[in-house]
């Protein structure tokens, strides 16, 4: 077998995984906290909501930067940019690997971002505005810019591998994996991947309330509801998971090494702009079964888009049950508890689902009082289901028609 | 209010920490006066931020042309100098 052959079907696996949820800061925490369905959505405390009608999110609590990160790191980055790289520095700490054992060329960075550094970006334009432009941080060339996470972790740990940013909304969660293990099959040897997105602050709440889908509930136990007859919008949030991909060869090498589970399968669609066409929701979900070599019977959970919105949440309930038929697969949202987070969540979704293969338990859903029986879901609600999970499917929907999927599942050598 | 008539390297190391920051691995203290600023861990952007807060709290612009030419404090404040009080 020649050496691009091999490379082609590189197996791609997960050995670090670093997260900031506003439910828990770091991997242990999140886990713990979403097994016991212990939300993180509550009151926003970053900023003064009196003048808005939108009051609750998903805030990741007790983040302190300086604890983590060297001075000259501050005034240059806004805080989603400081969450990704401390959620950085824990996935490769996790996965046992500093960045100078791997050539520095065979080392890639792909992250996605939807709002980019939004808060910083604020706080310069009014310097703008009100003072003039003497005034603006020269770091607000790059600091606001979708793509500067993956330049700071590029710079921080001296990869020089492949370096990508994907911008499509929540889908770019998976994406980002997606485009990673492309590179991976390519031969780079490693990957940090992932998103982490935040975006709370005046500014950026202006933007959030028009969507259009933000739950005019400030019942933080009652704004979020996918999948249920009250169904009315979601609540946003902060954070997201950075994830270290490794060729198999490249974890086989360094064993014993945790491997979490691996990449099977990914792929994205996009809706059709021709109305009364079916979405690409379920298109993407057989597109990556059929990628992983698997059947639907392979798949022990589908990790939900949850969008929280009727027409929404139907469309991705005849999804799962055109592929899975009714009450065919356990599905659940964990992040009923953290809010929906843009490309975050997608990256926390990948998280949790690699976490439920890893540890055989399905995280709760939380919230859900009156599940709209019309759905025909099997939902998992309220308390974590313990079984082996041999395989996991995550679905994501991205505003404007993104759609992508993963499988990930238990990892045999 | 009138404008300061030097610029003293504490001065410098004040508005460097302020304006860019400092860490562990590179320290400000000392005689820094002919250690370049990329040694210092600071980097062109950090510069001009730095030559950002001096316009602001001296009044003195040192344009981006000057400061490419510019590698150490000292040659910084040489240059902010010369403007502050003429020779």
């Amino acid at each position: 077998m020649s050496t691009t052959t091999s490379t082609e079907k590189a197996r791609t696996v997960v050995t670090g995984i670093g997260l900031c949820a506003p439910n828990g800061l770091g991997p242990t925490a999140y886990w713990k906290n979403t097994l016991r369905g212990q939300s993180g959505i509550g009151p926003i405390t970053r900023f003064d909501t009196s003048k808005y009608w939108s009051k609750i999110a998903g805030e990741v609590p007790g983040f302190e930067p300086a604890e983590h990160l060297q001075g000259r790191l501050l005034p240059q980055t806004d805080h989603m940019t400081r969450l990704a790289l401390v959620a950085t520095d824990w996935a490769l700490w996790g996965a046992g690997l500093r960045s100078t054992d791997v050539p520095e060329y065979d080392m890639a960075v792909v992250t996605a971002a939807t709002a980019g550094g939004y808060e910083f970006g604020q706080r310069e334009m009014q310097k703008l505005w009100q003072q003039g432009p003497d005034f603006v941080s020269a770091y607000q060339s790059f600091a606001w810019f979708y793509a500067v996470n993956t330049g700071q972790i590029s710079i921080r740990h001296g990869m020089r591998g492949p370096g990508a940013v994907l911008v499509t909304e929540q889908a770019g969660g998976l994406d980002a994996v997606g485009h990673a293990r492309r590179q991976l099959r390519k031969g780079v040897r490693m990957a940090l991947t992932g998103g982490i997105d935040s975006s709370l602050c005046p500014w950026a709440w202006v933007a959030h309330q028009v969507s259009g889908s933000l739950s005019r509930s400030n019942d933080a136990r009652k704004a979020y509801l996918p999948f249920d007859e009250d169904a009315n919008g979601y609540v946003t949030g902060e954070g997201g998971a950075i994830f270290v991909l490794e060729t198999a060869d490249s974890a086989a090498q360094r064993y014993p090494v945790r491997v979490y589970g691996e990449i099977a399968g990914y792929a994205a669609t996009f809706d059709s702009r021709v109305p009364g066409r079916e979405p690409g929701l379920r298109r993407a979900a057989e597109l990556a079964l059929a990628d992983a070599g698997m059947s639907t019977k392979d798949i022990d959970v589908v990790f939900a888009d949850a969008a929280g919105t009727p027409e929404l949440d139907k469309a991705e309930a005849e999804a799962i049950n055109g592929l899975f038929g009714p009450h065919g697969v356990p599905v659940t949202a964990p992040k009923t508890m953290t809010g929906r987070l843009f490309a975050g969540g997608a990256s926390l979704d990948l998280a949790s689902a690699l976490l439920s293969v890893w540890d055989g338990v399905i995280p709760p859903t939380v919230n859900i009082r009156h599940p709209n029986k019309d759905y025909e879901l099997d939902l998992v609600l309220d308390d974590p289901r313990h079984q082996r999970v041999r395989a996991a499917l995550v679905l994501a929907r991205g505003r404007g028609g993104y759609n992508s999927a993963i499988v990930v599942c238990e990892y045999n050598r | 209010m009138s404008k300061p008539t030097q610029l003293t390297i504490d001065d410098l190391k004040k508005i460097m920490r302020e304006c860019a920051g400092e860490d562990d691995a590179v320290s400000l203290e000392g005689d820094i006066l002919d250690t370049s600023f990329l040694d210092l861990g600071y980097d062109s952007l950090a510069l001009l931020e730095t030559a950002a807060l001096v316009k602001r709290q001296y009044g003195v612009t040192v344009s981006d042309e000057d400061l490419h030419g510019i590698e150490t404090p000292r040659a910084f404040l040489t240059k902010v100098n010369s403007v502050l009080a003429p020779v």
